[in-house]
């Protein structure tokens, strides 16, 4: 309730800030992606909002702004729905990353806090026609973390934040702050046979199965044993306790603690997405698994429990030497025929703009072209909870919108205008001002 | 399970296919020659490993073996200018100048990363040294001969070529000390450790080369008896000054490619291909004029400090300023999607359709002087092709078929289907591995027990 109304304290002052997001596109090809296409549409945004889809004879006040958008086409704004666009600049230079905290349990960490607006990546990645990213605490590559930091001990690494890639400030730019947390769930580390001759080379001393076991376990007990501290927190606030004393770990628990926030489980093999569900169904809380890189019988668990997954990059090896050459470009068709709803992410930031190419590499083999759309629009805002907001071009949904040349997903594709809450997106970046420039060098 | 078993069960899965060269017309495709007869719907005739007629309508040799590739595209086998796949080492990285070691030695026709390329339409590719070194270790190019040893895999007769490296690379050696968070190994540090050092290691090579050169010619014209002793570290760089061995140079920054253009005038000779060249937009001129052909990343950028200039936009403000440019990978990866790397240029600067692909094709051919084999459909050249289901630029593409010399490679169809049968054999394998390791085990001793006496 709190947040509902805060939530309408800031739209409503955005509203009054800003006179720009008010307009009309005519003879526009809409792909609402929740409805089939329509062509020739009208599309009408009010105050940053989607006020009317209709057809040739849509009208609107004289005075209103009129885009034609005659042989363009205009889809949602795309999610990427796991990044460090804004928190890792470059990413051997630890100085410019802000991915991976040091300690084990830091649900208290807000990524959203931490985004440079002025980051050039921000620039870069709207450009190819992304209005919205989830930036992590934490990532597996560790981006600029792996120079230091911590990352390595984490369990929870911190909240996820939902972020526009337009605003003057991180606070403008979130869609939502604390979106989800992130859980790397522990696993049992297997090492490839090419990799462990590679690491006995170098003289790393390979732990033991029994060993790995071992910590893996003892991983799982402080996980429960922290979920436990926490609702005993939990417990212990609503009764009013005086004796209890503020904490801030506990305290960011307590929206997981009631289901309100989705954790994010950091799970990238079939067998530990198992022990990742069971973890889930004792501590009662909604997860999404995220980063699985093979596809297995869990599959048809996750759809019965209605579990989504955030898919890594499609453009990726096998895990195996004798796994099939396209086993991950095939990853994303054979969840969606599991009936598992999915959403693509890159989990870094010099590729995130490369999304949109990510998606369309699983089309080929073996997903709908139409579910490559969803999940780069629709299916992450479900996912988070914000699909009465972003994710398609319905009625009341905030104006973020792309209007393109052709197919958003094909790399040629350009995008001509962005939206983003109905205001014009400037979709020049460093890399198209440099090119400016030295095509000018005589 | 052991490795070989595991790379056996791997092989199989692969269904290596050569059937060796027949005669092949592979018809009512839309062929890209990447040559002056452009793109067109047509036929390819394929006699002994090589292509002998290209056009709309063709002639059929009596016996050929026809391939219906109506709807499909038809382009020559994709150009990788930087790669590491099939090597069993990259760098030596101990000096700053390692010109006498050399992939050649070190190629595992094995890596699973050479089917891999294939299935993404890769025939031929420079494996190259690492970075480490100014002066690197010998380059090797091969075909994607899977299935063949090493030295079937090695591109016959193609120019040696040897690594050079710019900047921060070559760099890290020298700093392993002082910069904060840089590994500390313990060793002193190695010169250079700045980029006035790394052109100082380069200078001094190729004068130390060019008396190497001298002492020869002085003995080989009889001006002195006296043999100098041989030394394999200065006989590639004396290659290099008589033009006999390429120089393939890592490069990020404005600065570093014009010293070594400038350090390369100075002792007369030639930069092949700049590779990464990521700032090259900004020098384009300069590396126009001195003729050096640029490979680069379609998009990388933000990696480390000298990348963060790096534009998607390079590889078309060097072309259009008279560079001749190919996209490469430096990846086992991205090595096997060159064909939609290339359709980042068309989005990036807006360059056609076949200026793009002859960026992953023609380009990178000239680039190694290899054209005269590769790069482009026409006749007398090697049957080196890959066919498509779409547009080989188009996101939504798969390779079909890979033909190298005219032998089949890679077919999809075949590896699908294959695969079942791979899984049967593979757990064959591994379950006659337990059973001999159940047997040849000693017997399980038991614990606790039945109270029989032992």
């Amino acid at each position: 309730m709190k947040r509902a109304i805060l939530w309408a304290v800031a739209t409503a002052g955005f509203a009054l800030a800003s006179a720009n997001d008010t307009f009309l596109i005519r003879n526009v090809t809409v792909h609402p992606i929740t409805g089939p296409n329509v062509d020739n549409a009208s599309v009408l945004v009010v105050d940053g909002k989607i006020a009317e889809i209709g057809g040739a004879k849509l009208t609107a006040p004289k005075t209103t702004k009129v885009i034609d958008g005659k042989g363009m086409h205009l889809y949602p704004g795309m999610i990427n729905s796991a990044t460090e666009v804004g928190m890792s600049e470059i990413s051997s230079v630890r100085e410019s990353a802000d991915t991976n905290e040091i300690g084990q349990f830091d649900p208290q960490l807000r990524a959203a806090i931490a985004v440079n607006p002025s980051s050039e990546h921000i620039q870069v990645t709207r450009a190819n026609g992304i209005t919205t990213v989830m930036v992590m605490p934490a990532t597996a590559s560790g981006g600029g973390g792996r120079r230091g930091g911590g990352g390595a001990s984490q369990v929870i690494s911190g909240q996820a934040g939902l972020m526009h890639l337009d605003g003057w400030t991180w606070e403008e730019m979130a869609v939502s702050k604390s979106a989800a947390m992130e859980l790397k769930f522990p696993a049992i580390q297997s090492t490839p046979a090419r990799f462990s001759e590679m690491a006995e080379a170098m003289g790393i001393q390979r732990t033991t199965y029994a060993e790995q076991k071992r910590n893996y376990e003892k991983s799982l007990t402080e996980a429960h044993e922290f979920f436990e501290q926490a609702r005993r927190y939990q417990k212990a606030k609503a009764a009013r306790e005086p004796s209890l004393k503020a904490d801030l770990r506990f305290e960011a628990m307590i929206p997981v603690l009631e289901g309100k926030m989705p954790v994010m489980m950091m799970v990238s093999k079939a067998k530990s997405v198992k022990d990742a569900v069971d973890f889930a169904d004792r501590e009662k809380i909604k997860i999404i698994i995220a980063g699985i890189d093979e596809f297995g019988d869990f599959a048809a668990t996750l759809k019965a429990k209605n579990i989504p997954v955030i898919l890594g990059p499609t453009l990726e090896l096998p895990n195996n030497e004798d796994d099939p050459y396209d086993q991950k470009p095939a990853l994303p068709g054979q969840f969606y025929k599991a009936g598992v709803k999915i959403a693509f992410a890159t989990f870094d930031v010099q590729f995130a703009r490369n999304l949109p190419y990510q998606a369309a590499t699983a089309v080929p083999y073996g997903l709908p072209y139409e579910e490559a759309l969803k999940a780069v629009t629709i299916n992450p805002a479900e996912i988070f909870g914000v699909a009465d907001k972003i994710g398609s071009i319905e009625k009341g949904k905030w104006a973020d919108m792309i209007l393109t040349d052709g197919d958003p997903l094909e790399t040629k594709t350009q995008i001509k205008h962005m939206f983003i809450k109905g205001r014009e997106v400037d979709l020049t970046s460093k890399h198209t001002k440099l090119y400016e420039k030295y095509m000018g060098r005589q | 399970m052991s490795k070989t078993l595991l790379t056996f069960a791997a092989l199989s899965a692969m269904g290596a296919l050569t059937c060796g060269a027949e005669t092949i017309v592979i018809q009512n495709a839309t062929v890209w020659t990447m040559g002056k007869a452009g793109k067109f719907v047509g036929s390819v005739v394929v006699v002994d490993g090589k292509i002998t007629e290209v056009g709309e309508k063709v002639l059929v040799p009596p016996g050929a073996k026809i391939i219906d590739a109506t709807g499909q595209h038809l382009i020559p086998g994709i150009i990788d200018c930087h790669s590491h796949i099939a090597a069993e080492a990259i760098n030596e990285g101990s000096v700053s100048v390692s010109a006498m070691v050399g992939i050649e030695d070190v190629i595992n026709p094995d890596d699973i990363d050479i089917y891999r390329a294939l299935a993404g339409g890769v025939t031929t590719a420079n494996v190259l040294h690492g970075s480490a070194n100014a002066i690197g270790g010998k380059c090797q190019v091969m075909k994607m001969r899977w299935g063949k040893d090493a030295e079937g895999l090695k591109f016959e007769g193609s120019t040696p070529g040897i690594k050079f490296a710019l900047g921060e690379n070559p760099k890290r050696a020298g700093n392993v000390q002082t910069t904060p968070g840089a590994a500390n190994t313990g060793r002193p540090p190695r010169y250079p450790a700045t980029r006035m050092g790394v052109e100082d290691v380069i200078r001094e090579a190729f004068t130390e080369a060019k008396e190497y050169q001298k002492a020869w010619k002085d003995f080989n014209e009889k001006r002195t008896n006296i043999e100098p002793k041989r030394d394999l570290k200065l006989e590639p760089l004396v290659e290099v000054l008589e033009g006999k061995r390429f120089v393939h140079a890592h490069s990020y920054r404005a600065d570093e490619i014009l010293m070594l253009l400038r350090v390369a005038d100075e002792f007369g000779f030639k930069i092949r291909t700049l590779q990464h060249v990521l700032e090259g937009y900004k020098v384009a001129k300069e590396i126009a004029e001195h003729g050096a052909g640029a490979s680069t990343f379609s998009d990388w950028w933000s990696y480390k400090v000298e990348a963060y200039d790096a534009i998607p936009y390079n590889a078309a403000i060097m072309a259009k300023k008279g560079v001749v440019v190919s996209l490469n990978s430096d990846s086992a990866e991205l090595m096997r999607h060159l064909n939609t790397e290339a359709a980042k240029v068309v989005k990036y600067g807006g360059m056609t359709e076949e200026e793009a692909l002859a960026m992953v094709t023609i380009n990178p051919a000239k680039q190694l002087a290899i054209d005269n084999r590769v790069g482009s459909i026409e006749p007398g050249k090697d049957a080196d092709l890959v066919l498509y289901d779409k547009n080989p630029l188009s996101n939504y593409t798969k390779v079909q078929k890979v033909w190298i010399d005219g032998s089949q490679y890679f077919d999809r169809d075949n590896d699908v289907s294959g695969r079942a049968a791979a899984e049967a054999k593979k757990k064959a394998l591994m379950d006659k591995e337990k059973e001999e390791q159940r047997r040849s085990a000693p017997p399980a001793k038991k614990v606790g027990g039945t109270g029989r006496p032992q």
